[in-house]
């Protein structure tokens, strides 16, 4: 779902007037291989006037000279790494939609396995616990009497006999 | 005179709503009957001066009353009947309106389809309904009042923003605030229980039918935004990880493990505990998502630090919400027996499963959608956490989920044998080696993971319809037998059935869109021909054309496969003058369940028009996954055992009897 009303808001607001959409056929390069790049890339870098586009889906004029520096990146020979060091070093950590792993993002990569990781421990140790304690509270409860054992041994032998009623 | 008096309305409910919280829980310490029974009565008052106050509002916008400050800014004369009727929702206050609106519907349900509820519970339940519902009037009353007039009446509106001048408008934010309202009610039950101290598998009985509702709608709301998005925005995106979705999906996750925990509080009486705190989580998570989207914390920091009154009322509404109930809770939960045992291996343990991964999700959006906040307001560092890092982080938490969900409902409670199931999905398993097997044959060099993902929803599909057979006896007792099982089969088993298929449906669809979407952008001039996916897409031309409230410029396409007409597609661009704004019309036309995808850009000046055309191969598939999954739960909905509630004592229904 895209937009319930306030993002529909954000973004009609920031689109303004201009109807340009996304990938303007101008844009494109010739080279298949390389314009297939380029648009991977684009779905990596935000678009910095917009509320968490990326420049590949954005109209805004600005994001449209973003994508225009990227191909002339890759023309110019930059190996993928190369553009996106290039765009972080003029316009900082904010333009890469997925952060790089870095003291102040080490929270953000390292709480999602954490919690996973702590919510299964506390899961096994919440059991193992249950278990315990329910077997010290009352250890009848798994162990048969020595009456129950052989009632447990007739009902096996009348299953196991061929008449039940015998 | 209709303004004031909706505001007058929303003000006697407002004072009804402060009887409501207080005179049932004196009610209740004292035992007096008369008194608990006060909620029922303020609970059906309270709904009709909210229907009564929206109905005002909704009076004014219909009449184009430009004197009220929010039919100034939201609407124009010109404007079809309908947006006028939408457009009272497409702004804050509005929107605001109809939340407290759909609260006070809740809060009536539970007064007037409750009377099965023991009484000290119902007043509990209601009262706390009442605490919500008092602190959402005063924050419209104080800080967003729709009923505002203008000293000077202009003669026209402003219009409503464009791109909400849609049919989605009409469903998507009524659907969306009917789930995240929805959850008030579990949250208000597992708040009266904390208070009452009492919780037992009976409660879970009452709790699960408002939850299924509550869900329902949320996913559907869902999933219908996220159509809206992708014909309305025109750039044939449907999920965009944007904080204003995430904030839809994260009480979603949590709604669905709780869903999954009340089965098993149900039936076993175990994990209460934990379901009190899921009911107060995904409550808590609809008002954090409220707080997102209203407070304009999102479009940036500053901008909620520049205009705070609303922001610091929502926050403070959330604090002591959350704060309160959270405190209540390791406060009173200590005291809540624990229930039954049950191995690892076990439905229980498969339910306990779901419940770990649908949380992680949840936890993992919430992380992603709020540590940019943070950070911005502790250290001034500015990042983006967008798509490619919830593809990452989200995406693979689903893989284990999805692998499991077909032993789920395969494992017998207490103690499943695990070998037992792997042997009886010992077929969906294979179907799934032979999806894989010749998708990767067929897209031969192409994405891996891809036919992989694909087998996993293959498998997800194939095991819910092998636990159907398994239920019917089909193939193992004559085919007759098995209809007949089939249709003794409880309704909630068929909606586990259909929800579980539904996940696999969706799962299929996104990966099909994802990978072999094709794409087409280019000038084109009338009568230039693009091919995309083996369809040739003729442009016919271009025409003007004055609609009630914007021009438009339509272009006309005829589609044809192998030299055959197929049909006619008519994108467009509006521009709304009002605004000075334009929105794009995308056209689309559905094949099978993949479609064909126009939209329009800028024209040249030598008559060219940029165009973009979409093949999306089975995008349809996206929406009808969660439209099954909603069926499902509305299946699950009219089970005769949810509907009965907890069983009534005897003597009743023989009174019933002799009156006959």
């Amino acid at each position: 779902m895209k937009r319930i009303l306030a993002g529909a808001f954000a973004i009609a607001v920031m689109i303004g007037g201009s109807a340009a959409y996304a990938v303007q056929p101008d844009e494109i390069m010739s080279d298949p291989v390389k314009e297939a790049r380029a648009r991977d890339l684009s779905r990596e870098l935000r678009c910095m006037v917009c509320q968490n586009q990326s420049i590949d889906d954005s109209e805004a004029p600005l994001a449209r000279d973003l994508r225009l520096l990227v191909r002339e990146r890759i023309s110019a020979g930059d190996s993928d790494a190369q553009v996106i060091d290039f765009l972080v070093a003029r316009y900082g950590e904010f333009v890469l939609l997925k952060p790089r792993l870095e003291p102040h993002t080490l929270l953000l990569w390292l709480l999602p396995p954490i919690a996973l990781a702590g919510g299964g421990l506390a899961l096994w140790l919440n059991w193992r616990r249950r278990s315990k304690s329910a077997r010290a509270e009352d250890p009848a409860l798994f162990k048969l009497t020595a009456e129950e054992e052989a009632r447990l041994e007739r009902l096996i032998a009348r299953e196991t006999s061929p008449d039940p009623r015998a | 005179m209709i303004a004031e008096a909706g505001h007058y309305a929303l003000v006697l409910a407002l004072g009804l709503a402060l009887i409501q919280s207080t005179v049932p829980l004196i009610g209740a310490r004292w035992r007096d009957s008369a008194l608990m029974n006060v909620a029922r009565s303020a609970a059906l008052a309270q709904l009709l001066f909210v229907a009564a106050s929206f109905a005002a509002l909704v009076t004014l916008h219909v009449t184009s009353d430009f004197s009220v400050v929010n039919v100034f800014e939201n609407s124009h004369s010109l404007k079809p009947l309908i947006y006028k009727i939408t457009g009272v929702w497409g702004n804050h206050e509005g929107s605001m309106l109809l939340w407290v609106s759909i609260l006070a519907l809740f809060g009536g349900m539970v007064a007037a389809f409750g009377n099965n509820l023991p009484l000290s519970l119902r007043a509990h339940v209601l009262a706390v309904q009442a605490w919500i519902a008092s602190a959402f009037y005063l924050f419209i009353l104080l800080t967003s009042n729709p009923f505002l007039r203008i000293a000077d009446p202009p003669i026209e509106g402003r219009d409503l923003n464009p791109v909400l001048q849609d049919i989605g408008l009409a469903v998507h934010p009524p659907m969306l605030y009917l789930g995240y309202v929805g959850f008030s009610i579990s949250f208000s039950f597992a708040v009266a229980a904390l208070i009452e101290g009492r919780i037992d598998a009976a409660w879970a009985r009452w709790v699960r039918p408002w939850t299924l509702v509550a869900w329902i709608f949320l996913t559907l709301g869902i999933a219908m935004g996220s159509y809206w998005a992708y014909y309305e925005l025109g750039w044939g995106g449907w999920w965009f990880w944007d904080p204003v979705e995430n904030a839809s999906l994260m009480p979603w996750l949590a709604g669905t493990a709780l869903l999954h925990s009340l089965v098993v509080m149900e039936k076993r009486n175990a994990l209460k505990v934990w379901t009190i705190l899921l009911s107060i989580l995904a409550f808590s998570l609809s008002l954090l998502g409220t707080f997102l989207v209203r407070s304009g914390v999102l479009t940036s920091v500053h901008a909620f630090a520049t205009d705070p009154t609303r922001g610091v009322f929502i926050l403070l509404i959330l604090c002591i919400f959350i704060g309160g109930s959270l405190s209540l809770y390791a406060w009173r939960a200590s005291a809540l027996k624990q229930g039954g045992l049950f191995a690892p291996v076990s439905r229980e343990g498969a339910l306990v499963l779901n419940n770990l991964f649908l949380t992680t999700a949840c936890a993992t959006v919430f992380i992603g959608t709020l540590y940019p906040l943070a950070l911005e307001v502790l250290t001034g560092e500015k990042i983006s956490v967008g798509a490619p890092f919830f593809n990452l982080t989200f995406g693979p938490l689903f893989v284990p989920l999805l692998i499991a969900v077909p032993f789920g409902p395969m494992l017998a409670w207490k103690r499943g044998d695990l070998l037992g199931a792997a042997q009886r999905l010992m077929g969906a398993g294979i179907a799934a080696l032979i999806a894989l097997a010749v998708l990767w044959a067929w897209t031969f060099g192409g994405s891996a993971i891809a036919p992989l993902a694909i087998a996993l929803a293959v498998f997800v599909i194939a095991g819910a319809l092998t636990d159907l057979a398994e239920r019917t006896g089909l193939f193992r007792v004559p085919f007759a037998a098995s209809v007949q099982r089939a249709r003794g089969m409880p309704r909630s088993s068929w909606g586990t059935v259909l929800a579980h298929a539904g996940v696999g449906v969706a799962l299929i669809g996104i990966v099909c869109e994802t990978t072999w979407n094709t794409e087409y952008i280019g000038s084109m001039r009338p009568d230039d021909v693009a091919i995309v996916a083996g369809y040739q897409l003729r442009l016919d031309g271009l025409t003007q054309q004055q609609g009630p409230n914007y021009r438009e410029m339509m272009a006309r396409f005829t589609v044809s496969r192998d030299g055959e007409r197929l049909s006619v597609m008519t994108p467009s661009k509006r521009n709304f003058t009002t605004r000075g704004a334009t929105t794009t019309e995308a056209a689309l036309l559905t094949q099978g369940a993949s479609q064909l995808y126009i939209s329009l850009g800028e024209t040249t000046a030598d008559g060219a028009i940029a165009v973009r055309i979409y093949h999306k191969p089975m995008v349809l598939l996206i929406w009808f996954g969660p439209v099954l999954m909603a069926f499902g739960g509305m299946l699950s909905l009219s089970d005769r055992r949810l509907r009965v509630g907890a069983p009534k004592p005897a003597k009743a229904l023989r009174g019933l009897q002799a009156a006959e």
